[in-house]
């Protein structure tokens, strides 16, 4: 019988496979793990947009699905979206329109969105209709489970996850706490 | 068998810890596991809980007398009227394998559950 009392920390390390933005020799890097039907993560969108505008070259920034299927019926399709998008080289500006319609997810609101970010949208809904990225969201979710996300959105600070709040003051006062500790 | 005690119902989050079980019980099942989770909310308050965040596992109701479970466990907390979130892996001779009791305000996610079950099978195959 055992405690285990730990700091949770990312168990998958930042590869090419991550969407990320930002220099890869940053000093800090942030991943969140968010779902983007989740109000928190809306909230938090503006946020970490302040905190990478602040910090320029000083932070690389990693987003990962983590999708709360039950609770959130367009959030898997959402992700898969955003997914294509990689494919297509516009994970960012999927990301970024997918927070900022948060209010209509649905699949012809998703396939509307790749139309405006001129998607080979019939590509997009063939994705969509075959589940092809289902397995890389389904990775992203697991790698989160095992290293400890237990809502929406978890952050990570150079690997470490962040228990304190995630508003403007407090993300930039950690991130640059985890720098001043490099 | 996962025995997961939370404090109450109707946590005022996404992702709360129910429903982050909720995603993860595919993995569970892998091993063999069937999750139950507890509180002392009564049977209707879990009902409406369950089909609000579609929960597809038991809820269990330590209601009548109140909190009689969590005292057997250990986990009950007088001052509050609730119990620890605290979780218990138990395995198929009754045995108490792994727990891991959370500070109160802090989800304590899915990591420790899978890894505790994987220790569990491992040792099983030996």
């Amino acid at each position: 019988m055992s405690k285990h009392a730990h700091v949770a920390q990312l168990t998958v390390a930042v590869s090419d496979r991550d969407h990320t933005i930002g220099p890869a020799d940053a000093p800090v890097t942030l991943v969140e793990y968010g779902d983007y039907e989740c109000p928190y993560c809306g909230r938090a969108f503006p946020i970490v947009q302040e905190v990478r505008r602040r910090l320029g070259d000083r932070l690389r920034f990693v987003f990962r699905n983590f999708p709360l299927t039950q609770i959130h019926e367009h959030a898997e399709h959402a992700a898969e979206v955003a997914e294509a998008a990689a494919a297509q080289g516009k994970f960012w500006p999927m990301h970024d329109w997918l927070y900022r319609h948060q209010f209509a997810l649905d699949d012809d609101a998703l396939l509307e969105g790749a139309g405006e970010l001129e998607l080979d949208v019939a590509s997009v809904r063939r994705a969509l209709a075959d589940g092809t990225y289902r397995a890389r969201v389904r990775d992203d979710f697991m790698s989160g489970i095992k290293s400890g996300v237990n809502g929406t959105p978890t952050f990570y600070i150079n690997d470490v996850r962040h228990d304190a709040g995630y508003d403007t003051a407090t993300l930039l006062a950690a991130i640059e706490q985890a720098e001043l500790a490099l | 068998m996962i025995l997961a005690f939370y404090p109450a119902d109707w946590s005022p989050v996404c992702g709360d810890q129910m429903s982050l079980y909720n995603e993860v019980l595919p993995e569970f099942e892998r091993y063999g596991a069937r999750l139950l989770g507890i509180s002392v909310d009564g049977m209707w308050c879990h009902r409406a809980f369950t089909e609000n965040r579609k929960l597809h596992f038991p809820l269990l109701a330590d209601f009548e007398p109140k909190g009689d479970v969590a005292r057997r466990y250990g986990v009950y907390r007088e001052r509050d009227g609730t119990t620890e979130r605290a979780l218990f892996v138990i395995d198929a001779d009754g045995f108490i394998r792994w727990r891991y009791v959370s500070p109160i305000d802090v989800n304590p996610g899915a990591d420790g559950i899978l890894e505790a079950l994987e220790a569990l099978n491992a040792g099983v195959s030996k």
